[in-house]
């Protein structure tokens, strides 16, 4: 296979090109099929292959540029995105991913880059393959048992409420203070530029429970967001770090966007609460290997950072 | 001016009877990275000049070294924290570890010269000037020291090489060097040494250029020269493939 081999100019290594379009092409289905990124796959899939992890997750939130535009346009096609909420959004977001940069130097500075970003995934991928693997446990049994599922109902949370200056939301059909948004944004830009995801596991589920919107226009404005907050973290990656590796951002790419394509055909036909429970236990195992590196024995005891 | 002439010729002349010299050369001057790079193998040869043509009796060494050029590195040392979690917690500075360093010998450097020689001409992984920064305990230095170069040499990018020297017939040298994939760009230099009793007869050094050509280098340099039009493209590459699948897709 070294015929299919491709040096990556920026990570600085050579890596076997299928296999980037490969794994690309699988978080593509899974976002089809599930509506998220799949970056908080990628990213750490890619330092396992040897990829610097700055490099991977610069390279990584572009993927996901790639695999919202297509979502995002057939959502704003049929008024699924609340555009005052997704602007203020994108705003925070775009804040996150500056101060994101900056904590990222800092972090760098201090030699505890790579271990926060580390215990964040673990935490990260512990939460999201948790809830969903009990969330889809708990579908398969209803299902099995012939009791219907538990739906819970939208409602705005306690400590939203209490934010100042509540704005009207037409599309989203709420009033809530800008500020929620705004924070939300700023988390997940945070996020964006440090880790590489989208951040839409938090995004969904916060904008349904805690803001309580309409749930039409829930995915469209978190694609949108996305879409235009991992644009800026690229950005911000390319002009602070040159940490985005257009070569392998391409391979990824042009697996993910096939993949997300395929991956929407799917979700029409396979039973989504078995495929749920799989993908939460691939998340599982992620963040299992990771615990190992954190916890029992590291990759590495010692670390090279080239000064100059 | 022609009588100091006539006296350097002189001079060169006595010299070169006495001594030994080295005729060095590499197979390659210039290592291209291009876009199927998987590493490569330098041969670096070359002919011992005796005085007179006459090859002396006795154990005649041939050590070569092929360095990188110098960095300025820190090098952090994880430690488990609490019992629980491995971090970062100690640190120091190298201020001239080579980025890469590739020694081949006629024999075990050991055997050929003893440590103080080693240490003078840096031959060997263990005599390397790294030139740590000051205030370290020895013991600390020395973990360090230990720690990077073999981070180093499992990466494959410190290697040591010993009876990879081929020398026929007592005047022709030759040995093959691997290059890995991970190599970094940048001027190399191949020292050649005759050793001969335990003394360096005679050094010389061939030069070897290791860049990106092409797509490679042009990418390499545009993310770092034009950042903002790098990234600019980057994001509509991106936005570019997403539009045109989903467009492409809704036509099957």
């Amino acid at each position: 296979m070294k015929i299919m081999d491709l040096y990556l100019p920026i990570a600085n290594i050579s890596v076997n090109a299928f296999a980037i379009i490969l794994l690309g092409g699988a978080v593509g289905i899974l976002s089809g099929m599930f509506g998220l990124g799949g970056g908080f796959l990628t990213t750490p899939i890619l330092i396992f292959f040897g990829i610097p992890p700055a490099v991977a997750a610069a390279s990584a939130s572009s993927q996901l540029t790639g695999a919202s535009v297509s979502g995002v346009i057939a959502h704003l096609r049929r008024n699924g995105v609340d555009l005052k909420m997704g602007y203020i959004l994108v705003f925070g977001g775009i804040l996150g991913s500056f101060f994101g940069a900056y904590l990222f130097k800092l972090l760098q500075n201090s030699g505890q880059i790579d271990t926060v970003i580390n215990v964040l995934y673990v935490v990260l991928l512990c939460t999201v393959g948790g809830l969903m693997a009990r969330s889809a446990w708990r579908a398969i049994v209803a299902q099995r048992s012939g009791d219907p599922t538990p739906v819970r109902t939208r409602h705005h949370h306690r400590w939203i409420v209490a934010l100042p200056f509540h704005w009207r939301f037409k599309a989203s059909g709420i009033y809530l203070s800008p500020l929620a948004p705004l924070i939300l944004g700023f988390f997940t830009g945070i996020m964006t530029e440090l880790l590489g995801v989208g951040g839409g596991f938090i995004l969904i589920p916060a904008k349904v429970y805690l803001f309580g919107m309409r749930s039409k226009v829930v995915a469209g404005t978190s694609l949108f967001q996305i879409l235009f907050v991992t644009a800026t973290a690229t950005m911000v990656n390319a002009l602070t770090n040159h940490s985005v590796d257009i070569v392998l951002a391409g391979l990824l790419l042009v697996g993910s966007v096939v993949g997300a394509q395929v991956g929407t055909r799917f979700a029409e036909r396979i039973p989504p609460d078995y495929m749920r429970l799989g993908l939460a236990v691939l998340i599982l195992l992620v963040a299992f290997r990771l615990i190992i590196g954190l916890g029992i024995h590291p990759d590495e005891i010692y670390t090279i950072e080239v000064t100059r | 001016m022609i009588r100091f002439l006539s006296i350097l010729l002189g001079w060169l002349l006595l010299s070169a009877a006495t001594e030994p010299t080295l005729v060095p050369d590499v197979s390659d001057r210039k290592i291209e990275i291009r876009y199927s790079f998987h590493g490569t193998q330098i041969l670096v040869f070359g002919a011992i000049l005796y005085p007179n043509g006459v090859v002396p009796d006795g154990q005649t060494d041939i050590a070569i070294v092929l360095r990188g050029p110098s960095q300025s590195i820190r090098v952090r040392e994880k430690q488990k924290l609490g019992g629980l979690i491995w971090v970062n917690a100690d640190e120091t500075r190298f201020r001239s570890a080579p980025a890469f360093y590739a020694i081949a010998s006629s024999r075990p450097i050991k055997k050929i010269v003893d440590a103080n020689t080693a240490d003078i001409f840096e031959l060997g992984l263990n005599s390397l000037q790294l030139s740590p920064s000051s205030g370290m305990a020895v013991d600390a230095e020395h973990r360090f020291e230990q720690g990077l170069i073999d981070l180093r040499s499992r990466n494959a990018l410190y290697a040591n090489q010993a009876g990879n020297v081929e020398i026929t017939n007592g005047v022709l040298y030759r040995a093959q060097i691997d290059i890995p994939a991970r190599v970094p760009v940048g001027r190399y230099t191949a020292e050649h040494f005759l050793i001969r009793h335990g003394h360096v007869l005679a050094v010389a050094t061939s030069n070897i250029e290791i860049h990106k050509i092409g797509f490679e280098r042009f990418v390499a340099v545009s993310a770092v020269a034009f950042p903002l039009e790098y990234g600019l493209v980057v994001v509509a590459l991106s936005v570019l493939f997403g539009w045109s699948a989903g467009v492409l897709f809704k036509r099957i």
